[in-house]
């Protein structure tokens, strides 16, 4: 027993000898250590979906195109420019020269091919390296060709103005197609793109590993290399950020931001994004289907309170279903429902609905839902103020997404629901089309139908005149605030927080974490 | 003793083969299936169709089993949905880890629970056994994720004398010490509970024993206090003390899912609870499996090692 002690104590002096204060463990320099909120799932850029793998996607690969820093605009990445037919359906890409993908495959005309074909033809020959969940984003590609090596030209079923700033989201990233061959089905474990870093190392539930880029067209990186660390839970990733032991990490739980932002070794960034959290209200039966009814929740609702309460400033008020991340497609003239109680009372008083109950679905967490438990706490006891009586069911996120994905007739009232998108289009045309009712295949779980609204999206998809779409979300956006089909309740500020050693870092509107100007001192 | 262990050993086939056909059916039947955990948002039906087809998930649930039966009979575990990656060399790189952390506390809890008993006892109603009563009253009412946060912030924010979380160091590391220091916090806080659970036994086991004739006898006889409460009394009362460390075999390895979360350990408890949340069912499936094969073993390791102290047994 004395011997195991003793054992015990040799090996406790030889941790303190060989590693003098190790877990102050400064980070080494160049080297960008990255808190994630989980393991990625995949570095195949066609075959996730998560905002959490995107993060790591972003620097590994390229697209044709990209966001322009800081918005939500389009500008030419591996494509050098591009044009579209008058009838918007072709569209042709000069590609950009003498690039190269990390394993040393050129990039050109036939890789792009490659890419969209393994994703969208059910008999190509490496399809089965997927599923590509997300593939439908270029459901509207009819055929690609490759005329020559520098020119791609995509031809689409029909007009699909979104198309451009699909092919900037991670769906559209382009992977090295040699690299595809060889790995098959574990590329994603091996990936290769043409990004400002190359892949070095993914250690299971560890950390993934990527270094420098020298060749990178647009400049080689400043970091030497980012080791990117999946820490699932949040009060670690903030103990490991307070310890030293990460330069940066994301989504900083609300109750932790004040303590970074008063600490001058820390720097907070915060930036809203194209989220909404809203709730959708059940047009089609209850008290509800009446305009009035729904008009008094949007009133009833603190919204102020919501995000500076509940949410502790982490996010800001919505006014209406298009986030003012979309800038170019975004109603400015649009206000918050204001918080007004009394007229939430008149309203129900004229509807007759004073002391209505209402099916309230509640859900514990997932994808942008913030803090929803106590989000619908709120919302029910500023419901009761103005006498509407609602009742919460709560469900395990799968559960409710079954469950709301189906349509609330016959179940609910309304639900909470929460969307993040990277085009003005997705959102309103998913869950706000008469055609778009859960038994067609849309989201449009609370029935809402306006043949106005439906025209004017239509119409936008098809126009590819940006000024000319944007007037036509804008005209959207009005007509769906007046019939308050939704409540709408918050836009997410995403946030992040870097050591004071870290410099030339933004957050993006996109949620993407660009790490090519970052340096580490 | 060889006879016995075989035919343990065969009984457990039969445990492991209902096991997983109760998984699989539990996984059918909670809501939610695969396709709309990847898809998230996006999760239209026409989508679901498609995704399911490429997964395989279009087959009856019957189909699913048999087809997961048949591929597990020639040592394929299948592939993980959620993770892309076979599910096998996932399940037991995660396994290994959690053994290393379960292992080492349930080394440290059987030794400083035993200790702590067999002192308390002989002390019994002295200052020494109130202060170990009083300590092991403690760690029985501590939630061990909440501890597990404490040390956090005492050992790897303030003092900064260990890593806050992992298993390596991220940067260099990798070596014995380096593994030492990250496993230091997540072990004794696993334990904690399951040493105070020990000590409490022990402690009652060799009050028992020490009110028995032969202790008397051999305490008679003139022999050393150490002899008689070592050879004498502590023997005896290990008989009882055995099966409880067995059992808390089986806690500390449930317990391993709070302590893998919040000191990021890559253990298989933490990649279970993904595995749910995702509706991953290969995975969950293998995990499972894992587990309860170990599960299995302990008890049967517990049953062997009671044989083997406790002669009239044999």
């Amino acid at each position: 027993m004395l011997c195991f002690f003793r054992r015990l104590a040799a090996a406790a002096a030889l941790i303190a000898v060989t590693h003098p204060g190790m877990a102050s463990a400064q980070t080494p320099p160049g080297v960008l250590v990255v808190a994630q909120i989980a393991e990625p799932k995949s570095l195949d850029p066609h075959a996730v979906t998560a905002l959490n793998d995107f993060r790591i996607l972003v620097n590994l690969y390229d697209g044709l195109v990209r966001y322009r820093s800081g918005t939500l605009e389009v500008e030419p990445a591996l494509a050098e420019s591009w044009t579209i037919a008058d009838d918007g359906k072709t569209y042709t890409f000069k590609l950009r020269d003498g690039v190269a993908f990390h394993d040393g495959t050129p990039f050109d005309a036939e890789a792009v091919k490659f890419n969209f074909d393994r994703m969208l033809k059910e008999d190509h020959p490496f399809h089965d390296t997927g599923p590509f969940p997300l593939s439908f984003f270029f459901s509207a590609v009819e055929t690609v060709e490759a005329p020559d090596a520098g020119t791609v030209v995509f031809r689409l079923k029909e007009p699909y103005a979104p198309f451009l700033s699909n092919l900037a989201y991670p769906t559209g990233l382009i992977v090295s197609p040699a690299a595809v061959k060889k790995y098959g089905k574990d590329f994603g474990r091996n990936p290769s793109g043409t990004g400002p870093f190359k892949f070095a190392e993914w250690q299971s539930n560890a950390k993934v590993v990527i270094t420098r880029n020298e060749a990178y067209w647009d400049g080689a990186p400043k970091l030497e290399a980012v080791v990117f660390r999946p820490i699932t839970d949040a009060n670690t990733r903030v103990a490991e950020m307070l310890s030293g032991g990460v330069d940066l990490m994301v989504e900083v739980p609300p109750d932790n931001v004040a303590t970074f932002a008063d600490d001058p070794n820390f720097t907070v960034h915060e930036q809203i994004g194209p989220h909404l959290w809203f709730l959708i209200l059940n047009t089609k039966e209850g008290p509800l289907a009446d305009k009035r009814v729904r008009q008094a929740v949007n009133y009833a609702i603190d919204k102020k309170a919501l995000t500076e309460n509940v949410l502790q400033g982490t996010a800001v008020a919505a006014a209406g279903p298009t986030p003012p991340a979309f800038a170019w497609a975004y109603d400015k003239a649009l206000q918050p429902y204001p918080h007004d109680p009394e007229k939430a009372k008149a309203l129900l008083t004229e509807a007759g609905a004073e002391g209505a109950k209402l099916t309230f679905y509640v859900t514990e967490g997932g994808s942008g839902m913030l803090d929803p438990v106590a989000m619908g706490a709120a919302i029910q006891a500023d419901l009761a103020k103005v006498g509407l009586n609602a009742k919460i069911e709560t469900y395990e996120w799968n559960t409710f997404l079954g469950k709301v994905n189906a349509g609330l007739e016959g179940k609910a009232d309304m639900a909470e629901m929460a969307w993040m998108t990277n085009d003005p289009d997705t959102l309103p045309y998913l869950a706000l089309r008469t055609e778009a009712t859960p038994d067609k295949g849309g989201f449009n779980s609370g029935y809402y139908s306006n043949p106005e609204v439906d025209k004017l999206l239509e119409t936008a998809r098809r126009e590819t005149d940006r000024a000319k779409r944007a007037e036509l979300y804008k005209q959207m956006q009005e007509i769906v605030h007046e019939d308050a089909p939704w409540a709408f309740i918050a836009n997410w500020k995403q946030n992040a927080v870097t050591s004071a050693r870290i410099e030339g870092f933004a957050l993006q509107p996109s949620f993407f974490l660009l790490l090519h100007d970052v340096v580490k001192n | 003793m060889w006879g016995y262990i075989g035919k343990r050993l065969l009984i457990a086939i039969p445990i492991l083969f209902g096991l997983s056909v109760i998984v699989f059916a539990m996984m059918a039947l909670i809501p939610g299936d695969p396709a709309t955990a990847i898809l998230g948002s996006y999760a239209t039906p026409e989508n679901i169709e498609r995704l399911n087809r490429q997964l395989g998930l279009d087959k009856t649930l019957v189909e699913q089993y048999f087809i997961w039966l048949g591929n597990l009979l020639q040592g394929d575990m299948g592939r993980s949905y959620a993770l892309n990656r076979p599910v096998a060399d996932e399940v037991f790189e995660r396994f290994g880890a959690t053994l290393l952390l379960a292992g080492t506390s349930l080394v440290l809890c059987t030794v400083f629970g035993l200790i702590a008993g067999i002192v308390s006892a002989v002390r019994q109603f002295g200052w020494t056994d109130r202060i170990v009563t009083f300590i092991v009253l403690i760690g029985i009412s501590t939630p061990s994720f909440w501890l597990g946060l404490l040390l956090i912030m005492l050992f790897a924010v303030q003092l900064q004398w260990l890593p806050a979380s992992g298993m390596y160091a991220i940067y260099g590391g990798g070596d014995l010490p380096d593994l030492l220091a990250h496993l230091a916090m997540p072990a004794v806080t696993l334990a904690v509970v399951a040493t105070a659970v020990i000590a409490r036994l022990t402690r009652a086991a060799m009050l028992e024993v020490l009110r028995q004739d032969y202790i008397r006898t051999a305490r008679a006889k003139g022999l050393s206090e150490w002899r008689v409460i070592y050879r004498h009394a502590f023997k005896a009362a290990l008989v009882a003390v055995i099966p409880v460390i067995g059992i808390q075999a089986g806690f500390v390895l449930g317990g391993a899912v709070y302590i893998e979360t919040v000191f990021q350990w890559p253990g298989i408890g933490r990649m279970l609870v993904n595995a749910i949340s995702t509706r991953d069912i290969l995975l969950v499936q293998g995990g499972v499996l894992v587990v309860a094969a170990s599960y299995v073993l302990f008890n049967l390791l517990a049953d062997v090692a009671q044989t083997i102290v406790d002669p009239r047994l044999r």
